[in-house]
């Protein structure tokens, strides 16, 4: 095929439009050879390059007085005192994992663990937001994905510490698997995958090179349809045994100043991450040889070379003269490496094939060419309203309770975590099933909190509300350990944008979490988009803005957790119920419709109960905390109950007009959560509320083996359990 | 009384032994590494956790070969303690040390969580700082846990007083409900005739200090650290 005929079928294969190709041909003044148009195509792409929405995601404050490092890097990274550095992201793997899932999420993880040690810290937990289609249907995706993840984090021995799992038609053909993962680093050890220095080396490590993975970055960012399946060679392979080594030896590599930066080999493979690691230093270029790369496999073409998407391999930029240390370092856990090229000072990336020059293209055109796409936005018609008189009044709220707690949104999680190690570091304080995971920072009395949030139902009702709703329900889960929010990482999850009303939702997600973001002074400081997640012509996911967020706890001798710890202590509803059920799990269990608007949403008043739990849990006043979200407070307090293993007695809820019984009890008002505390600790605890403005009412008192509001409904904690723990049992 | 940890590739509970041993014990600790053929004067060598070669041919079965593994063979062959631990009970099993296999749990998953397990020896080195019939409660991690041994083994076991940790309930009953793996006589740990090399699959260094979920294990470290005295390497 001669390269100035090059034809709509290749275009398509290496995913570039007719218009972008005509870019490419107008920026380098002749038309690009087959290796440069892949190499082109795989950064361009959706995935590597945000064309779509970068311009929105500007947006986003990045921002904050902790912040040591924002969006650009492999990860983010923010101060946590005692001179320690946080550093985490989070990252989607939903097509791989909607061809092969085990493999797929197994990636995603591995891809997300080599993403915080390129920034040379310690990955320390793993957190995974996982969305289906409702089982039993969706069995495949589900007991792949789960036991990918497993396999995946078991192996390489880092704690798997939470997460969210939801169930929604919508998510039946295209699941959502987000991986996140948090690492620590000496706030003075941080790396940045900055190629600097002309005449450095390029050294590759780790993994040798196959056929696996070409054009997986460009298949994540088309539509899936009925030949997806036949991009099952688009999907990697994972071996966490190799990463293992390889994380060891990097953090014997960060130990030594032989090393200028770490970049992960991820998504376009060796092509994005010489031409990350270039583009971030101004000027900067790269020379490296194809033939110096180990193989997996003969007969493989300087294209396969430059696009494969092989795990387990890191970029290294060491400095010259002292690749043998480097060597040594990965020869100790039988690793290979291998210099194949070196840095230049000409702005470019050139490939040789020995002494052939295969491929030079300019880095900025490469890291920063892609035309941003700017779209137009159109609001879908809104959902069906909902009317509270027209639906029947609560009868029987006990009922009600049991079938909530035994629906898949809301029942127990234990079935997955528990094939999970979620305790290998000797750090995991608070485990799996709480509101958020805390993990103490050995040698300090810190505790980092980490959570993953996201109500989609929300969010399709209302992207922008729901988003805002994300920050603020991630926020409650920190605040609910006794930590403080500090930053966030977003994995935004939608369908294909090139549709108008999803392109709002785009925009409509990132104004919300902008809004929420600053309002409660919280930078995002690394992310992801994931677009494109559609099948032909049937279905499109809610849009989906998981929220990742850490948050800091000064002495974690006084974190708090779910359950109620004393018999007779007082349990109270902080913060006050609105008349509402829109978008709530009761609307969808009970009456079987999704209707009306979410919750209201105040974030000043969320602000202000935030700072009561935190000055309280402080104060020693609290012996337990839980964050009232998805289910309502029955659902809260029931859960406090199962996790303390002590019920509970309530005199009847009587709630003051308008407020319906059913929407006390279920409705999902935000900036809710419920405590328990000491009897003699309730005056002092009055006396703060006041302070702050947040109102707090007496629910009942802890004890016994029942959950019971006087008159109303009585249940044997072990029926609850029962519900609860038998949910996912499909 | 000086600690070994081995570090095979794939180990990854050596870090946490090692925290326990150095900062919550307080002993002397010095990491193994698999390729060296030398135990560096330790009086108790622990194989950790992990996933060591990847456990991809069969969970221990590529460790055994280390070169490090003959020298902790002739080591035990001379009475010094030896301390499987999880990927340690595995290969340990593999190495011949200890008798029967560890195999796939019942439930075909990875299980992840804390057990009850009833002390049957407190005449150990391991085990001195247990009561008599002590419960303790000490977390699993494992997809392989599940003991087999053949039936003349199992009875041999059992005749001599070779079962060290049995799960059990919190009530200390040793019943099906509080197996997690599908262990035979609901094994969690053995000991070898001489005893002094012991084999377990829960995670000891997991709980050795009360903001982790229990403080139990550090029982186990204190014993083998206290009895320095009473080990004799012929």
């Amino acid at each position: 095929m001669s390269l100035d005929t090059v034809d709509s079928r290749r275009l398509r294969e290496v995913a570039l439009t007719p218009e972008e190709y005509r870019v490419i041909v107008e920026k380098l003044r002749r038309p690009p050879n087959m290796v440069e148009l892949g190499m082109l195509g795989v950064l361009w792409s959706e995935h590597c390059s945000y064309k779509t929405s970068k311009t929105l995601l500007r947006r986003l404050p990045s921002a904050g007085e902790a912040v040591l490092q924002g969006p650009g890097e492999n990860a983010g990274a923010v101060e946590i005192g005692s001179g320690w550095a946080a550093v985490f992201k989070i990252e989607s793997h939903n097509h791989p994992s909607a061809i092969e899932p085990y493999q797929g999420a197994a990636t995603g993880v591995g891809g997300i663990i080599r993403d915080v040690i390129a920034m040379g810290a310690r990955p320390i937990a793993l957190l995974d937001s996982l969305r289906f289609g409702p089982l039993p249907g969706s069995r495949r995706h589900f007991d792949g994905v789960v036991a990918g993840i497993g396999g995946y984090g078991n192996c390489i021995g880092i704690p798997t510490v939470g997460g969210e799992v939801y169930f929604d038609e919508c998510y039946a053909n295209n699941p959502i698997v987000n991986a996140m993962c948090v690492g620590l680093v000496r706030v003075d050890r941080l790396m940045r995958a900055r190629a600097e220095g002309t005449g450095n080396s390029l050294m590759l490590v780790g993994a040798d090179t196959g056929r696996d993975g070409i054009h997986g970055a460009s298949f994540a960012s088309v539509e899936l349809d009925e030949l997806s399946s036949e991009r099952r060679p688009a999907v990697q392979v994972g071996n966490p045994f190799l990463e293992k080594c390889l994380l060891e030896a990097c953090m014997d590599l960060a130990q030594t100043d032989a090393v200028v930066a770490v970049q992960d080999l991820g998504a376009a493979g060796l092509t994005s991450s010489v031409a990350e690691c270039a583009g971030r230093v101004p000027g900067a270029g790269a020379r490296i040889d194809v033939s110096l790369v180990p193989r997996r496999e003969r007969g493989m073409t300087p294209y396969d070379v430059m696009l494969s998407e092989s795990q387990e391999r890191m970029l290294v930029v060491v400095q010259r003269g002292r690749e043998s240390e480097v060597e040594r370092i990965f020869s100790t856990w039988d690793l290979t490496s291998a210099v194949i090229g070196d840095v230049t000072d000409d702005g470019h990336l050139t490939v040789f094939d020995q002494t052939e020059v295969v491929a030079r293209l300019p880095i900025d055109l490469l890291t920063d060419g892609a035309p941003p796409r700017r779209l137009a936005g159109v609001a879908p018609e809104p959902a069906p309203s909902l009317r509270l008189d027209s639906l029947p009044p609560l009868l029987d709220p006990g009922e009600s309770l049991l079938r909530l707690l035994a629906s898949p949104n809301l029942c127990s999680r234990r079935p997955i975590f528990r094939r999970y190690d979620h305790m290998v570091g000797d750090s995991t304080v608070v485990a799996p099933g709480g509101d958020a995971a805390l993990l103490r920072v050995k040698g300090t009395r810190l505790g980092l909190a980490m959570t993953t949030d996201c109500n989609a139902r929300y969010c399709h009702l209302d992207p922008n509300l729901g988003a805002q709703h994300a920050v603020a329900e991630a926020a409650r889960n920190i605040v609910a350990t006794g930590a403080r929010p500090l930053a966030v990482t977003d994995c935004l999850n939608l369908a294909n944008p090139d549709r108008p009303e999803v392109y709002w939702e785009l925009e409509e997600t990132i104004a919300g979490l902008a809004q929420a973001c600053r309002a409660l002074e919280l930078p995002i400081v690394s992310g992801n988009v994931s677009l494109y997640n559609d099948s032909a012509g049937t279905s499109a996911i809610h849009p989906t803005p998981v929220v990742g967020m850490i948050g800091v706890i000064d002495d974690y001798a006084h974190r708090l957790e779910v359950g109620l710890k004393h018999e007779g202590d007082f349990v109270l509803l902080v913060g006050s119920s609105l008349n509402d059920l829109g978008g709530s799990e009761y609307l969808k269990v009970e009456h079987g419709t999704v209707a009306g608007r979410p919750p209201p949403l105040d974030l000043t008043r969320e602000a202000a109960v935030n700072r009561l739990i935190l000055a309280a849990a402080k104060a020693g006043q609290l012996r337990s905390a839980h964050d009232c979200a998805d289910g309502g407070m029955l659902v809260a307090l029931a859960e406090c109950c199962l996790l303390g293993g002590m019920g509970v007695r309530c005199p009847a809820l009587r709630p003051e007009a308008p407020l319906r019984l059913d929407a006390a009890f279920f409705g999902e008002t935000p900036g809710r959560f419920i405590v328990s505390v000491a009897s003699r600790a309730m005056p002092e605890l009055q006396t703060l509320a006041r302070r702050h403005h947040v109102e707090i009412s007496l629910l009942g008192m802890a004890g016994g083996d029942t959950v019971e509001f006087e008159g109303q409904f009585r249940l044997q904690l072990d029926q609850i359990r029962q519900a609860w723990e038998t949910g996912l049992s499909f | 009384m000086k600690f070994g940890v081995v570090v095979f590739p794939g180990t990854w509970s050596d870090r946490d032994c090692g925290w326990v041993i150095d900062q919550v014990v307080g002993a002397q600790l010095q990491y193994l590494w698999h390729k060296d053929a030398d135990l560096k004067g330790c009086d108790c060598v622990i194989l950790p956790g992990g996933f060591a070669y990847g456990d991809y041919l069969r969970t221990g079965a590529i460790a055994r070969f280390a070169p490090v593994m003959q020298e902790i063979g002739e080591f035990a062959d001379r009475g010094g303690l030896v301390w499987g631990i999880c990927n340690g009970f595995q290969i340990l099993c593999e190495a011949g040390l200890l008798p029967g296999a560890l195999i796939r749990n019942a439930s075909l998953e990875y299980r992840c969580e804390w057990t009850h397990l009833a002390v049957e020896r407190t005449d150990l080195a391991f085990t001195s700082q247990c009561a008599e019939r002590e419960v303790i409660r000490v977390p699993i991690s494992h997809g392989e846990g599940s003991y087999f041994a053949e039936p003349a083994v199992l009875s041999r076991l059992e005749q001599s007083g070779q079962v060290v940790f049995r799960y059990c309930d919190a009530g200390g009953r040793v019943v099906p409900n509080a197996n997690p793996n599908g262990s035979l006589h609901n094994i969690a740990g053995i000991i070898n005739k001489r005893g002094n090399v012991l084999g377990m699959m829960p995670h000891p260094e997991r709980c050795a200090e009360s903001e982790l979920g229990g403080a139990d294990g550090l029982k186990l470290f204190r014993s083998v650290a206290g009895s320095a005295l009473r080990v004799l390497v012929s």
